[in-house]
């Protein structure tokens, strides 16, 4: 059995529709940064692009007048922009785990979804860092969370969450460029190797870095691929965890929380695979690529999705639970009351609601392989993971220990425009991508396929495999 | 103007380039040219081809060895940082802890492993290519058009000129028995 053949008794399928040469894949995928952009890209991209106008008008305005023109006020000095922050660096968690951790697992399906999701991780996480970077206030005082000797002679706290964080975010995003880098360096030198004009050539020439496909060299990527992927795998982990200990160490009900870790970091997840697919179902029509995104991945990340709702459903009891098992007459009115019946019990009916039922859809196999279901259900699980995050954030801190301190947060138009610029800029960075740069991994989706078994023999007759093709599948005996 | 006659340089022989059809093929092919006891040359493949590395008898990766050396860099680095800028330099005294190690470990956990993460992650990228010797952009491998397909569906081996057995016309004719679909002779101007 090779490693490429379908487990057909599991009800397996193969990675690439059967009958696909080596070279239609790197037809399939370069072809699109070298023929005109369909329709639907400009579509996107203009509003895309408008949105990310809208995004540069808010945050000009906010450096202009300062952060009052946001919402945030007494008690509720986190609002929208932590929330916004929170559900970003989540968002970026899936490609971080489809690239690592089902690479280490030997998960081969993931080829068709890693880069993307990779890309993803990357505008995701910069749409995050925007947000605290606005937050601080004096913008140009940022330099202070760095151990940067400075004139006050005065370090870095680094018993403080909030500079964890600083550095648990810059690496993460420091080391997922590099991976995702690593992973375009033999994508690009076949979008090198075919391209037509000069400039096409020097420029991606120039980011291929000379790779020529040498057997020296791939020895050593590989290791390094194993390597990234085995480090960047405690690295998520540890990222959403970090984030959840900004809320975690302090004395909040609602926030003091141990399951705060694992819990954020399911939810990343589960979060971060909804937008996967978002995006993806996208490209997948604007671009056409059925011949490597098949119902095959996208049902086995409905899967996922399923998996880790049931994770999230299981934090979200467990939060009851500890509230009413610590005896605590702050949690148990926080959980109890608080938050499904407070000012806020709308958020709350929304999170449980996207988060825990709408998921159970994917029970039938005839919903989770329909297109329509699964574009709806994973654009309703981003916001209701935009409402968990807002439930924790706002709802704990709208009433304070003292009934006096209580007071209702509403977010202002300069809010609301600030998120919906991100999500601009999110697809206006993505939209780029898919438009200039491999968005499906070429040399690992030809890895996975039959033609890549240098023993396949071809008086094998393998179900779903085809007779050999022009000299694609040329056995050993026909050497 | 330069004299006509000086016009044609000299070309001597940079590599011999051999083509395959298929992952098996260069795979047999290579475990030939490896036992025919050649040092330099290469196999040139789309994608990993599994089992090559047994076949053109390389030895174990290094780089894991170069990302441990970061690890430990990074870790000693983020302790050392916190210790002296929170404990000596300006001892910071938040929850009643006392400044520095040994009190503060605890709290140092979360940068100890995002440093020791980061500067492994630099050592696996930067150690992969300065083991690989990249970015070269200029290599005589790239004279050949069909090698652009190199990146795309086909395999090739390549036998550099100043490997001890190499012989034109030896090296040409061993290639072509060993199954290759087309040989070429790549040269450059004569330095």
């Amino acid at each position: 059995m090779a490693y490429w053949e379908p487990v057909t008794e599991l009800g397996e399928a193969a990675f690439v529709q059967p009958g696909s040469t080596l070279q239609d894949i790197t037809n399939d995928i370069a072809r699109v940064s070298e023929t005109r952009a369909p329709r639907g890209w400009w579509i996107c991209f203009l509003l895309a692009l408008s949105f990310s106008g809208i995004f540069l008008f808010c945050v000009s305005y906010l450096f202009w007048r300062g952060v009052g023109v946001w919402g945030n006020t007494a008690p509720v000095y986190w609002a929208w922009d932590i929330t916004n922050f929170v559900w970003w660096v989540g968002i970026g968690h899936a490609g971080t785990l489809i690239s690592a951790i089902l690479f280490i697992f030997r998960q081969r399906w993931r080829t068709a979804i890693n880069r993307f999701a990779e890309a993803m991780t990357i505008f995701a996480v910069i749409c995050a860092l925007i947000f605290p970077g606005i937050h601080v206030g004096r913008p140009w005082l940022l330099y202070y969370v760095f151990p940067l000797p400075n004139q006050m002679s005065v370090w870095p706290n680094f018993k403080s969450p909030l500079l964890w964080d600083v550095f648990a975010v810059g690496t993460y995003f420091t080391v997922s460029l590099l991976f995702w880098y690593t992973g375009l360096i033999p994508d690009l030198a076949t979008l090198r190797d075919r391209s037509l004009d000069k400039w096409r050539q020097q420029i991606y020439g120039f980011f291929a870095l000379g790779w020529r496909g040498s057997n020296r060299h791939w020895q050593h990527y590989e290791r390094c691929y194993l390597i990234l992927a085995g480090i960047s795998t405690p690295l998520v982990l540890s990222v959403h965890s970090v984030v959840s200990m900004d809320f975690a160490t302090s004395v909040i009900p609602g926030w003091h929380t141990t399951i705060f870790p694992p819990y954020f970091v399911a939810g990343a997840i589960f979060s971060g695979f909804a937008m996967v697919e978002t995006v993806l179902l996208i490209a997948r029509s604007v671009f056409k690529l059925h011949r490597v995104v098949l119902m095959r991945h996208l049902e086995l990340m409905n899967k996922f999705l399923l998996l880790t709702s049931l994770l999230v459903g299981y934090a979200y009891s467990m939060e009851f639970f500890i509230a009413w098992y610590s005896g605590n007459p702050n949690e148990i009115a926080h959980f109890f009351v608080n938050r499904p019946t407070g000012p806020y019990w709308w958020a709350w009916v929304w999170m449980i609601g996207c988060n825990v039922f709408v998921p159970q859809l994917y029970w039938s196999k005839k919903l989770r392989t329909s297109i329509p279901v699964m574009f709806v259900v994973s654009i309703l699980i981003n916001i209701g993971m935009w409402f968990e995050r807002f439930v924790i954030i706002v709802s704990s801190l709208n009433r304070d220990f003292l009934p006096s301190a209580w007071g209702y947060y509403r977010p202002t138009i300069i809010d609301v425009g600030t998120f919906a610029g991100t999500i601009g800029v999110f697809f206006t960075f993505f939209l780029l991508f898919m438009r200039w740069l491999p968005m499906v991994g070429m040399a690992e989706v030809k890895g996975t396929m039959p033609q890549a078994d240098p023993h396949l023999a071809s008086h094998r007759k393998v179900d779903g495999v085809p007779a050999p093709a022009h000299g694609e599948l040329v056995a050993e005996g026909a050497e | 103007m330069e004299p006509k006659a000086a016009a044609a340089p000299r070309r001597t022989p940079s590599l011999v380039l051999a083509e395959f059809e298929t992952a098996s093929g260069v795979l047999h092919a290579a475990e030939k040219v490896h036992q025919s006891g050649y040092v330099r040359w290469d196999a040139h493949t789309p994608f990993p081809v599994h089992g090559m590395d047994r076949a053109m008898g390389l030895k174990d990766s290094r780089l894991g060895w170069i990302v441990l050396a970061c690890a430990l860099t990074g870790l000693s680095g983020a302790f050392v940082m916190m210790h002296w800028m929170n404990g000596i330099d300006y001892p910071t005294v938040v929850g009643d802890k006392p400044p520095g190690a040994p009190g503060t470990v605890p709290s140092m956990v979360p940068i100890l492993f995002e440093l020791t993460i980061l500067l492994s992650a630099f050592g696996a990228v930067f150690g992969m290519l300065f083991l690989n010797k990249l970015p070269r952009h200029h290599h005589p491998i790239f004279a050949s058009e069909r090698f652009r397909r190199a990146t795309d569906d086909r395999f090739f081996i390549s036998i550099d000129a100043d490997d001890p057995k190499f012989d034109v016309d030896a090296t040409r004719a061993f290639l072509e028995a060993a199954h290759a679909s087309r040989v070429e002779l790549i040269e450059e101007d004569a330095s």
